[in-house]
């Protein structure tokens, strides 16, 4: 019985792989393209020269490439039914840590073994503590997000950290085949993560426990350790982008990432991941993060305000729940008849 | 016993060793920078000799960027300087409800003065007011009170004064260079704030009196990403720029970074407050940053000193009044290549 259970609940997944979320997806896509479009209507000087619109693309790429990587952790997180606030705080304490200067004398290895380890330690803990303590996600990684963050401003002495390894500093200045390498690290941690959500057992486990963790747990998951890896994949992506920011800003800070948190859950909302858990693609989630950055972009060469981006911003987030509340809804009628 | 298998050994002993090998790279062991104090000269017939003891209470909020974790190393060395000052400090938690608790506590000891940098000047007014009438001095530090009663003497920078001296730069860049319509870019601080929007009134005003305007501004957070992420914005929106202000020169090293990037030389570039680092990019002449105009901490070093001059009844040297005067504001000063080396030392 349990074994139909997970053979329906993989099915119901690939159908809507293939039918709804792609659907959704491709609205997503049809978003952007507004946002380039409107871009392009509003300052035809800049898009008129094709060597300015590709090099627009790349800031564009860039700038969602941090938050992306976040981002593509965080979906695993709320489809496995749980919520990471703390990502932020993570890769401020894991940019910190790894460009102090006992860990900087170790060379851009060990900065970025550093930050990766730190990712996975704080991630680990937060797991651990909703797991095992049985606290509420929210609360755990709310925590957690006041301690690292209170961690990294005593280890780095409310200082900026100043990285002085070209190599790590040239995660963000060099370019291959004319794309910049963090572009390049953005797409490989999305394709990892689509990997691992769609084409493994660890991502069917993740949709199950998201979904209904008691009947995951009837069907053999160890629904714990599953959870608590999922933080520590968070913290893993974390720890990603503290070298990519790192990278970026030249320097560490214990204020850096500022509610990146709040940036990467909008974006997995947006890009359709069910905020209660057992639904969302990576596909979506960097869809959303891509438009935010195109929104942040669009205002810039525009010369409007940040205040303004900020309350756009948040409408969409708002238009994006509503409509994906309607859609639920219709879906589960169809779907949770309650025994 | 039978729980423990070999994988979940291995696991451990990698996380144990890992965790030794990391604790190991918290320590930051560089040298400080410097504070930024000075004894009374005695030869200019100051106020050097010792005089009757001052207890001095200080306050501050918990710092979290460079500019106010200086402020405090600054109070603490300039008071340190004289023999007749007892130091008491006390920690300012993070909101101004925390600060003003710690402060009843500084108020009980009986200090004869009390330095505060407020965490807001509205917020923490009726402390000073409730000081003052407790017969404690007060002086403020930076942001104002907005009762006169409140406080002896303010020790304030001059946010608009910022705005005016880097336009003026600018201005004067500009017109030796013979650009008549110069495309000129601002990053500004965190918008939310009044100091934020003083000083872009301060640039924007007095670029306008010369005919020139502000092209596009983006507002950043303080922090060195948010420098580098709008700054990156912002050279897209300005395919070529001839002039860029960026408020703080912590988020400078950010704005710094994505000129660097984005491979983008052609302007100069003037910062704001007088962190070490800018002073020594200046001074080293190897990047568009060619001037900052300070908002210096060292304002905490002379708090201390009339706080002393305060509770001992003495008046400024050079002044011919017999008291410290009601408030004092710091001049915002231009940090070029030229005087680069004089500034250093106020780097913070």
């Amino acid at each position: 019985m349990t074994a139909t259970a997970l053979e329906t609940g993989r099915k119901r997944l690939w159908a809507g792989e293939s039918g709804e979320s792609v659907s959704r997806n491709l609205i997503l896509a049809g978003v952007l393209v507004a946002l380039l479009v409107i871009g392009a209507i509003t300052q035809p000087q800049l898009y008129g020269d094709s060597a300015w619109v590709w090099s627009n693309v790349l800031s564009i790429l860039q700038l969602a490439s941090v938050v992306g990587v976040v981002t593509v952790g965080m979906t695993f997180v709320i489809i496995g039914g749980g919520i990471d606030l703390s990502v932020g705080a993570i890769v401020a304490l894991a940019g910190v840590w790894s460009t102090t200067l006992a860990t900087q004398s170790f060379g851009a290895g060990g900065m970025i073994f550093t930050a990766i380890v730190v990712g996975i330690a704080v991630g680990l803990v937060n797991g651990f503590l909703i797991s095992y303590g049985k606290l509420v996600p929210f609360i755990a990684t709310l925590a957690m997000l006041v301690a690292a963050r209170g961690l990294a401003a005593s280890i780095s002495g409310k200082q900026t950290q100043i990285s002085s390894s070209d190599l790590i500093n040239g995660i963000a200045s060099t370019k291959l085949l004319g794309i910049p390498i963090l572009v390049y690290i953005l797409a490989a941690v999305a394709v990892a993560g689509w990997v691992l959500l769609n084409r493994t057992t660890f991502g069917r486990r993740t949709v199950a426990v998201g979904g209904n963790p008691e009947a995951a747990r009837l069907a053999g998951i160890n629904v714990k350790r599953h959870t608590m890896l999922l933080y520590a994949l968070s913290g893993l992506c974390c720890g990603i982008a503290a070298i990519m920011l790192t990278a970026q800003a030249t320097s560490a800070q214990a204020a850096m990432a500022n509610l990146y948190e709040l940036d990467a859950i909008a974006a997995a909302i947006i890009g359709g991941t069910l905020l209660s858990g057992g639904r969302g693609t990576i596909v979506g989630s960097v869809l959303g993060v891509l438009i935010f950055a195109t929104i942040t972009n669009l205002f810039a060469i525009n010369g409007l305000s940040t205040e303004a981006q900020n309350m756009v911003k948040g409408g969409i987030i708002v238009a994006a729940v509503l409509v994906q509340q309607f859609r639920f809804q219709s879906v589960t009628r169809l779907f949770n008849r309650k025994p | 016993m039978a729980s423990i298998n070999r994988r979940g050994l291995l696991f451990g002993g990698a996380a144990v060793g890992a965790g030794a090998l990391l604790t190991a790279c918290t320590s930051n062991e560089a040298a400080p920078t410097a504070a930024q104090t000075k004894a009374v000269d005695a030869a200019a017939g100051g106020n050097a000799a010792p005089g009757e003891k001052v207890v001095i209470g200080f306050s501050a909020p918990a710092a979290d960027h460079g500019w106010l974790a200086a402020i405090t190393t600054n109070a603490k060395a300039q008071a340190a300087t004289f023999s007749d000052v007892e130091f008491k400090s006390v920690e300012s938690g993070s909101d101004a409800a925390a600060q003003r608790a710690a402060l009843s506590t500084l108020l009980a000891q009986k200090p004869n003065v009390i330095v505060l940098l407020p965490h807001d000047g509205k917020e923490l007014n009726s402390f000073g007011l409730e000081a003052m009438t407790a017969g404690v001095q007060v002086v403020n530090l930076d942001r104002a009170f907005p009762d006169r009663r409140a406080y002896r003497t303010q020790v304030l920078g001059d946010n608009y004064g910022m705005g005016v001296a880097a336009a003026n730069y600018v201005i004067e860049q500009m017109k030796a260079k013979g650009v008549a319509a110069p495309v000129i870019g601002e990053i500004a601080g965190m918008d939310e704030l009044e100091l934020t929007q003083t000083r872009s009134k301060g640039f924007s005003d007095t670029l306008t009196a010369a005919g020139f305007t502000v092209a596009n501004r983006r507002a950043a957070r303080f922090t060195v990403d948010s420098g580098q992420q709008e700054a990156s914005q912002l050279l897209q929106a300005l395919p070529k720029i001839d002039a860029l202000w960026n408020h703080d020169d912590d988020q400078g090293i950010g704005v710094l970074a994505a000129l660097n990037q984005a491979n983008r030389k052609e302007m100069i570039m003037v910062g704001g407050a007088g962190s070490k680092q800018a002073i020594e990019a200046i001074q080293a002449d190897d990047s568009p940053l060619k001037a900052t105009v300070t908002y210096s901490p060292s304002m905490a070093s002379s708090a201390i000193s009339l706080a002393r001059l305060i509770g001992q009844g003495k008046g400024l040297g050079d002044l011919v009044e017999l008291q410290v005067p009601k408030e004092i504001v710091l001049s915002s000063e231009t940090i070029t290549k030229d005087n680069a080396a004089d500034y250093l030392k106020f780097g913070f």
